[in-house]
């Protein structure tokens, strides 16, 4: 008797130990959620190496198309030279180029300062101007610039932004956004659920008939109030759109409630003396976790689009702050021209949702206890 | 009836050959069958017999094409020179319903519940006869009182819902004999069907066997079904047939131990009633739960259904009362009730105390002396929790200053005694069979050292070797501690084995009681007798056969 | 039936009466007016306006003279567009966004339907997959990601549709919105029926129906399909009343002169009477759906009787 009771407990594989070994068994959701931590990694620590930041506007590369190749190309050189020259007021007697080095004599019918030079350094195609033979009448200079190398994978927008860098901060405030507000519907959500379907009678009936009042109000009418209120604060925003999508969590967690109470192992604890508080512990909040879970996968991908909907339309982010949304939405308006503008976000976007997809799906398969 | 049909040509019409059943599931390949073979001569019955999982089931689906989808079967099927497993679907569906037919065991749901009686009577008619409309519906009007159906014309326009199971199953036997076929394949018949409906059912089936003269294969795993109603017989264990043989043959000489332990399943022995002075413990006066039904703003006041009306018991230290009745008699009900997990009306009194006004918090103290155990052990225990914090959740209650290890030490003991390795504690339930999870229930029930334990229906869900241990442990808890019992069950033989006193219940009220002996062997009412031919009479099916 | 019909319509009123209270006082506290951004507009000739409209009257006056036009079937005149009534905007845009959204409704449940099935009954095959993968495409890309992109291949690159307009209800001009509208939806549906489906033919009485002989079409559409619809109809309500009630998104890249785009804008611009107007038909609409939703279940599935 003594040997068995001595005998080290076998552990036993509990329900998330199972659902985890079921997870990653199923190919789409763990290559879904490795490309959902990759994004967030880029998104997060991307524009630090980026070349450019977010806000810099090239007025040299306005919808610059996107290349692997460093910009200028090769007839960019000359318009840039003839936009920098201009601007001191002078003419462009000959250029030529000798590697990475560009030579100009400029000539002019007064005296040029020497200063103009830093014309040439102001552009976004040059640098390193140095003037290496002025005429002593001061009517002739000869320049040399070294040509600043500039990459653009994405391409740059309308104003001459870089597109890669803004597609990344656009992310990490999308899935900031996805992530913020889906927590703070999760919790609502849970919280009064779990309340109405724990409490039941009139208390969860007046709950529950709160919930479909606000249900048939439409959803993008409280929105729009929301942003008046708050102004397109976004943090703000965001936390009141979570607020709103609340609904459909409280209810999913109320029936599930309502059905845990009505199991037999919640009757076996009454049975037992379990105090109520015991009973929430113990049984009924461990058996709603799934559920939640599950519905938090589905909610982020939500709140994502809702977002982008939203900045879609005007009402959301605002510039120069940017999110997928507002790229997209700019994108649509230039397809004819600058058909990258939509491309590289809404593949953004469009791959992130689908990931979120799968491992929601993962998830679902791998927490319902039906399968078992 | 039918000339062709008749079974003068002895020899098989289906042979099953080397039959594999797998299934693919998430966790891996399982063998349900696992190359059996078996064959079924014109005009007789034949059994296969065996517990949960023994592939029985199967077995017969694979032969009708009828396994899930993720169900692949192999061997050969043969019927009247044609392998059914092998057969293009329009030739299948020639012998599908026509030929070879079956009857189910879930009577509520076998039947579609958007199309009426008639219709659905009517289709398999239409298509296997090519008969007109007119023609068929007088068909589906013969069969309905050939099973028996009281006023058919009506019944032609019910839907399923409006139905009873015993009737569904009745209009179930009515579409599998619409075609005068060969073999009918009964599985579980009467499974989910109450006991006198049960009998009903059988002796239908048997008369209409008489009638029209078809084969009939009984899957069940019932073996007084088995006993009274078949010529051959079958068993099954994990996929495979074990014995096969005549019915007397077999049971009069099993040759396999899993036979012989299978005959030997029925529960046995009987209880002593407890001594004549023992206190009373437990006991109701008049206790009566009404359920309200509907009733609303707009749809009328609510309809009372008064669940258990009026009843009395006292039960005594060391007593067992069995509380028998079919399906909605209200013996659950009355069991929660004088628990007081429900409200009732009525004095109830625990050990001369009255706790019929007690509330959650005066009656907390109470619940350990007062238990509980489920029917389902697979909804009672709480599938996040170790088996270990099911068990000792009523010591958190009731001693709060046992430490972690002690109450560790606690679970370790209650395990041994119910026959469970201790070292599984920190498993969860869906790790467990049905057998060792009602071993649990019963460890957390015990874990309290209780006085007084409601037991409802807790073999019901277990296969017969299976409840056999599970009578056997409860009696002996019961010497051990002087337990006392309200044993709720609609299983006779279980009963008889259990129980010392008896109470029969229909309709929420107390139909007869008395020492279980003369209830058994001289019942007074109509309704007592006939739960008990039902269950017990062995001979009955032999002389309607 | 009629009754219960009837019923339903009376106690459709409360919900209305409170979701037109609720709408009315919500979009009264939020700052700023009609007639605020209008730019060049002198403080006479704003605070004329405001009179001229009743808005300087306290609010619950205002309110009690907005129901009283509402039982009139009065929607009020638009701030906005002084040359219309809320009621003459509605007469314009919205049988212009009910035909696009019903023909997008329809195109979506056939299709939708069809691919569920068509999952089903492949389970776990390479049919299933396919469908899968077209409803994950479909609910995952945001119709403002699909409707740039069929103007970008079909109206600029191959040039098969136009670009954009309504072009007074030319076939060809619905395509594109139709297409936008109905792709996410044929996703839902086929997503729904798909589950649906493959419960319904593990249900037991599919079971007995091969097990009688019946032929596959019988099994399947008969008996299979009948009871997996039952899902679609629920889910086809809330949808039909969302779809015809015009979307923001497709009418504004496809430059459609629908109401999609009326709820945004006069919510913007504190264009009160649009606001509520809006607010009031699709109430409407969600109230008579759902009605239909719940006969239909009727009409469907014998064990739900209303009477």
């Amino acid at each position: 008797m003594t040997e068995i009771a001595l005998a080290a407990p076998v552990a036993g594989r509990s329900f998330w130990g199972d659902a985890w070994a079921r997870l990653k068994s199923n190919k789409a959701a763990m290559v879904s959620l490795f490309y959902l931590v990759f994004m967030a990694v880029v998104c997060v620590v991307g524009p630090l190496f980026v070349p450019h930041n977010y806000t810099t506007i090239y007025a040299d590369y306005v919808r610059t198309p996107p290349s692997l190749s460093a910009y200028p190309e090769a007839g960019m050189i000359e318009n840039a030279l003839r936009d920098a020259v201009r601007r001191m007021r002078v003419d462009i007697e000959d250029w030529r180029q000798e590697g990475e080095r560009v030579f100009v004599t400029v000539t002019a019918s007064k005296p040029i300062d020497e200063r103009n030079a830093r014309y040439l350094d102001r552009s976004d195609t040059f640098d390193n101007t140095v003037i290496d033979s002025r005429s002593d009448d001061g009517l002739k200079m000869t320049m040399s610039t070294s040509v600043k190398q500039q990459y653009f994978l994405f391409g740059t927008d309308n104003t001459g932004r870089d597109l890669l860098s803004r597609t990344l901060m656009a992310g990490r405030i999308s899935l900031a956004i996805g992530l913020l507000a889906g927590v703070v519907a999760v919790v609502i959500g849970v919280l009064y659920g779990a309340t109405s379907g724990f409490i039941g009678g009139k208390t969860d009936e007046v709950m529950m008939r709160i919930v479909d009042v606000l249900y048939s109000l439409p959803f993008i009418f409280f929105v729009i109030m929301l942003v008046v209120f708050f102004g397109r604060n976004f943090v703000l925003m965001f936390l009141a759109v979570g607020a709103v999508l609340w609904l459909d969590m409280a209810r999913i967690v109320r029936g599930q409630a309502l059905s845990i109470r009505r199991q037999e192992y919640v009757q076996a604890a009454e049975a037992l003396g379990v105090t109520r508080s015991g009973i929430l512990a113990r049984h009924i909040v461990p058996n709603l976790l799934g559920v939640v879970v599950i519905y938090m996968t589905l909610l982020v991908p939500h709140v994502i689009i809702l977002e982008s909907f939203l900045s879609f339309l005007g009402l959301g982010v605002q510039e120069p702050m940017t999110s997928w949304g507002v790229l997209i939405s700019t994108g649509a308006k230039n397809i004819g021209t600058a058909n990258w503008l939509l491309l590289f976000p809404a593949f953004f976007l469009v791959s992130t949702l689908f990931a979120l997809n799968f491992v929601g799906d993962g998830l679902r398969d791998a927490l319902d206890p039906k399968d078992r | 009836m039918n000339a062709t049909n008749n079974p003068t040509a002895s020899g098989p019409i289906l042979s099953v050959k080397d039959l594999r059943v797998r299934f693919r599931t998430l966790d891996g390949e399982i063998d349900a069958v696992k190359g059996i073979n078996l064959h079924v001569n014109a005009g007789e019955t034949v059994a296969i017999v065996g517990e949960s999982g023994s592939g029985k089931s199967q077995t017969m689906m694979a032969a009708m094409r009828l396994l899930a989808s993720n169900g692949e079967a192999s061997g050969e099927v043969d019927y009247r020179g044609k392998n059914l497993l092998t057969l293009d679907k329009a030739a299948l569906n020639q012998v599908r319903g026509a030929k070879i037919s079956m009857i189910f065991q879930e009577p509520m749901t076998s039947l579609d519940p958007l199309y009426t009686i008639g219709n659905q009577l009517i289709e398999p008619i239409r298509r296997h006869r090519r008969l007109g409309a007119a023609e068929a519906r007088k068909e589906a009007l013969r069969l309905l009182e050939l099973v028996k159906i009281p006023d058919p014309e009506r019944r032609m326009r019910s839907y399923p819902y409006e139905m009873s199971g015993g009737q569904r199953q009745r209009v179930m036997i009515a579409m599998a004999l619409a075609n005068d076929p060969d073999i009918l394949i009964a599985d579980e018949p009467t499974t989910a069907l109450d006991v006198t409906v049960q009998a009903q059912i059988l002796t239908l089936l048997a008369e209409l066997q008489r009638t029209l003269g078809m084969a009939i294969v009984f899957i069940t795993h019932d073996l007084n079904i088995v006993r009274r109603f078949s010529d051959r017989v079958y068993v099954m264990r994990s996929g495979q047939v074990v014995e096969e043989g005549e019915t007397e043959r077999v049971f009069a000489a099993p040759q396999h131990d899993y036979t012989k332990m299978l005959l030997a399943a029925e529960p046995t022995g009987r209880k002593a009633p407890p001594p004549a002075g023992a206190p009373v413990l437990l006991e109701g006066r008049n206790v009566e739960v009404a359920f309200r039904i509907g009733g609303g703003f707009l749809s009328g006041p609510p309809l009372l259904l008064k669940a258990v009306d009026r009843i009395s018991l006292s039960l005594k230290q060391g007593q067992t009362i069995g509380i028998v009745g079919e399906s909605g008699s209200g013996k659950s009900t009355l069991g929660r009730a004088l628990l007081r997990l429900l409200p009732s009306e009525g004095a109830i009194r625990f050990e001369h105390k009255d706790i019929s006004a007690a509330n959650t918090e005066t009656m907390r103290p109470l619940r350990r002396e007062l238990q509980l155990v489920f029917q389902d052990p697979f909804g009672s225990l709480s599938p996040r929790m170790t088996i270990g914090q099911v068990i000792t959740e009523g010591l958190l209650v009731h001693e709060p200053s046992l430490s972690a290890k002690d109450r560790d030490a606690r679970a370790v003991i209650a395990l041994q005694r119910v026959g469970l390795d201790p070292a599984m504690r920190n498993r969860y339930p869906h790790e467990f069979s049905g057998g060792q999870r009602q071993r649990i229930a019963i460890a957390r029930a015990m874990i309290l050292r209780p006085k007084v334990v409601v037991l409802d229906e807790p073999t019901s869900a277990l296969d017969r070797s299976v409840q056999k241990q599970i009578v056997e442990l409860l009696r002996d808890l019961q010497a051990e501690h002087e337990l006392s019992y309200l044993f709720i069950s609609h299983d006779l033989a279980v009963v008889r084995a259990m129980a010392d006193y008896i109470i029969v219940m229909k309709q929420g009220q107390i139909v007869e009681q008395g020492p279980t002996e003369d209830i058994f062997d001289r019942p007074r009412e109509d309704y007592t007798r006939a739960l008990m031919s039902a269950a017990i009479d062995e001979k009955k099916f032999r002389v309607a056969v | 039936m009629l009754l219960y019909v009837f019923r339903r319509l009376l106690t459709a009123i409360p919900t209305l009466f409170v979701i037109v209270t609720l709408a009315f006082f919500l979009i009264r506290v939020a700052p700023g007016g009609p007639f605020n951004q209008e730019r060049g507009l002198s403080p006479e000739i704003k605070a004329n306006l405001e009179a001229q409209f009743g808005l300087n009257d306290p609010l619950w006056q205002q309110y009690l003279n907005y129901l009283n036009n509402l039982l009139h079937g009065n929607f009020g005149p638009s701030y906005n567009l002084p040359d219309f009534t809320v009621g003459e905007l509605f007469a314009k845009g919205l049988p212009i966004s009910i035909q696009l959204g019903a023909s997008a409704l329809l195109l979506a449940l056939i299709v939708g339907s069809i691919l569920g099935v068509i999952a089903a009954l492949n389970q776990n095959r390479l049919g299933d997959y396919t469908v899968i993968a077209i409803a994950t495409a479909g609910s995952t890309i945001p119709t403002f990601v699909i409707a740039p992109i069929i103007q970008l291949v079909f109206g600029l690159t191959w040039m098969l549709l136009p670009v954009g307009g309504w072009g007074n209800g030319a076939l060809i001009n619905k395509v594109g919105p139709v297409i936008t509208l109905a792709l996410p939806q044929i996703a839902i549906v086929a997503r729904l029926m798909r589950g649906s489906m493959i419960e319904s033919m593990r249900s037991h009485h599919i079971r007995t129906a091969r097990a009688l002989g019946l032929s596959e079409w019988s099994v399947v559409v008969r008996h299979a399909f009948r009871g997996a619809v039952l899902p679609i109809v629920s889910y086809a309500g809330p949808a039909a009343a969302a779809l015809l009630t015009g979307s923001i998104v497709v009418e504004t890249i496809f430059s459609i002169p629908g109401v999609g785009r009326y709820f945004v804008d006069a919510a913007l611009n504190r264009d009160y009477t649009l606001v509520m107007g809006t607010v009031v038909v699709i109430a409407i609409f969600t109230i008579v759906f759902n009605l239909i939703v719940d006969l239909l279940y009727a009409v469907i599935d014998p064990r739900v009787r209303y009477d």
